[in-house]
């Protein structure tokens, strides 16, 4: 139900970030979606790729502070309001989202966030029988 | 104006006389009341005997911040706790603060010293004196109290933190003297013009200011913008306090109270005495104390002394400007701080890496400490996603400074492998703020 995100945190200095996509060019690992969450000194960059579990053994090797984390990603029709329907449901049952980002696949919508209750999380979208995508399902998209 | 004509216009031959006399009685009390200082003596083959002038100093052993450090906390101290009646700390590099303690006796030798400061800023009794060091462990907010008192003029102790209510006393009440830190009074200053109160809208005539360097430049801006004369005071706890020297109204260097603080110039690498007019590590030893009395105890600042009558008509020996410091000591708003203290605290963390830089600022006239620490790359990988892991982190970290250092510190995470790395100790420190 979930997928691999890699969460790197980087400094507010030119260059930090290109040192990490040059790591992963080098290894032919394309990403699928990117994300900057900043505050005034430094900031969390969240990526989706195509070989998550090596990428981060690569930027790890290479001394980058990184970790490997397990995102929700739910797969919505393209079309206006799914999102607003989509979060809904999880704001009904109390849970918060810590963050979210969303981007185009393959004609649909990938709505990809954490919660602050993965457990409740779940049963949410199990319960409602909500879209999800696999990551080997992303990964044969690219 | 002069407050103890007697000792400060003294006879030189006629006070060292007398340091004579005092230095063999202390080193007469430390031998039978100190085993450290004893089994130092012994070692060196002195005996209190062997002690007659002032010029025999020479012969005796230094004593080092380490020695306080590794005496913690009562080694070092001669009088029986029954007479001791105050104790002061300062902030020590290994986690362990210096204690002091004073005995009735001390504590009424401080205000005596602090007295024949204020009087030579001219300072008397119809003055009315706020007194903006810090109130506490610090010695500087009680030490500059009793002198106020002692003198007969009217102490408000404000201590340090609200400005606005400060400013409004000094307006308010005519207060005519103050005592802070340089760097206060200019940030003093600051908050005047906010509240849109003018230096003609109060009446200080007299500032008394120390515990931090600063500069010809500072005393200018500080006199400009407050509307008084500022004088330095120069003091430290391990010796005293606040008190140990004055300028006077010819502003030629600071007068050492001599008769209690005996000051000589050393080689800091030889540690042999230096002539007057010759800068080096500035050597302190106590004639008089009797809670924790210190032989020739090196105080790690720069400076030259002076001798010569002074157009004041005191005798008593100057010292000059502090050069500097022979360690790495900082002094951020009048407290001092060691990079090693800072490293404590970080090697405690197990999050950290032991690399981390301090920067020092100074933003409105107010010294600031910014922290800059390595996080491991493994707290990162343990599944880190969201920032609240490095405020935390932050917090705690700030927390823990700010009870080491007795300062505020603001923490800065950065990632594993981006400070530069160095050898030289004093890499570990940027300080921005400008002294010259």
């Amino acid at each position: 139900m979930t997928i691999h995100q890699l969460s790197i945190f980087l400094e507010n200095k030119s260059g930090t970030l290109v040192k990490v996509l040059n790591l992963l060019k080098q290894e032919g690992i394309q990403l699928i979606a990117s994300t900057i969450a900043d505050t005034a000194e430094y900031g969390i960059c969240r990526i989706i790729c195509s070989e998550p579990v090596r990428a981060y053994e690569v930027l790890k090797a290479a001394g980058v502070a990184v970790s490997l984390c397990e995102v929700f990603a739910l797969s919505l029709d393209d079309e206006p309001g799914r999102a607003a329907d989509a979060i809904a449901l999880f704001a009904e049952e109390g849970i918060s989202i810590a963050y979210l980002y969303s981007f185009l696949l393959g004609g649909k919508g990938v709505l990809v966030f954490r919660t602050d209750n993965a457990e409740k999380a779940r049963t949410v979208i199990e319960s409602n029988g909500l879209g999800i995508i696999a990551e080997k399902d992303l990964s044969k998209l690219v | 104006m002069i407050w103890n004509n007697n000792k400060e216009c003294m006879p030189r031959e006629q006070m060292r006389e007398l340091q004579g006399k005092r230095l063999h009685k202390i080193v007469d009390y430390l031998y039978h009341n100190v085993p450290f200082y004893r089994d130092k003596l012994q070692q060196m083959d002195i005996k209190p005997e062997d002690i007659t002038s002032i010029d025999d100093i020479v012969k005796l052993p230094f004593t080092t911040k380490q020695d306080l450090r590794d005496n913690y906390p009562f080694g070092l101290q001669a009088a029986p706790q029954s007479e001791v009646i105050r104790f002061h700390a300062s902030s020590g590099t290994t986690g362990n603060p210096t204690i002091v303690g004073y005995t009735r006796k001390d504590v009424g030798v401080w205000s005596e010293c602090m007295s024949r400061c204020l009087t030579a800023f001219g300072v008397t009794r119809d003055d009315l004196f706020s007194v903006a060091y810090g109130y506490g462990l610090f010695t500087g907010g009680l030490g500059v109290h009793y002198g106020v008192e002692n003198l007969g003029a009217a102490v408000l102790p404000t201590s340090t933190g609200n400005t606005e209510k400060h400013v409004r006393l000094l307006r308010d009440l005519h207060v005519t003297g103050i005592a802070c830190t340089p760097s206060y009074a200019l940030y003093l200053a600051e908050t005047m013009e906010k509240m849109g109160v003018t230096k003609d809208m109060i009446n200080l005539r007299v500032g008394a200011f120390g515990a931090e360097p600063w500069t010809e430049n500072m005393r200018k801006e500080i006199e400009s913008r407050l509307g008084l004369k500022g004088y330095n005071i120069y003091g430290l706890s391990e010796i005293m306090g606040p008190c140990v020297s004055y300028e006077c109204s010819e502003q030629n260097g600071s007068h050492v109270c001599e008769d209690h603080f005996f000051p000589e110039i050393v080689d800091p690498e030889t540690l042999e005495p230096l002539p007057y007019g010759q800068p080096g590590e500035l050597v302190f030893t106590t004639l008089t104390k009797e809670g924790m009395p210190l032989l020739r105890y090196r105080t790690r600042d720069l400076c030259t002394l002076y001798d010569g009558t002074c157009a004041c008509g005191r005798t008593s020996v100057r010292m000059g400007r502090i050069l500097g410091r022979t360690d790495d000591m900082l002094i951020i708003r009048g407290i001092n701080v060691f990079p090693s203290q800072v490293e404590s605290v970080i090697l405690s963390m197990p999050e950290c890496a032991p690399h981390f830089l301090l920067v020092v600022d100074r933003v409105d006239n107010l010294d600031t400490l910014t922290v800059q620490v390595e996080v491991r790359q493994e707290y990162f990988a343990q599944g880190f996603d969201t920032f609240e892991p490095i405020f935390k982190l932050e917090r705690e970290l700030a927390a823990k400074l700010r009870s080491v250092l007795s300062i505020n510190a603001k923490v800065q995470v950065k990632a594993p492998g981006t400070l530069e790395r160095s050898q030289g100790k004093s890499k570990f420190v940027i300080d921005n703020r400008i002294l010259k």
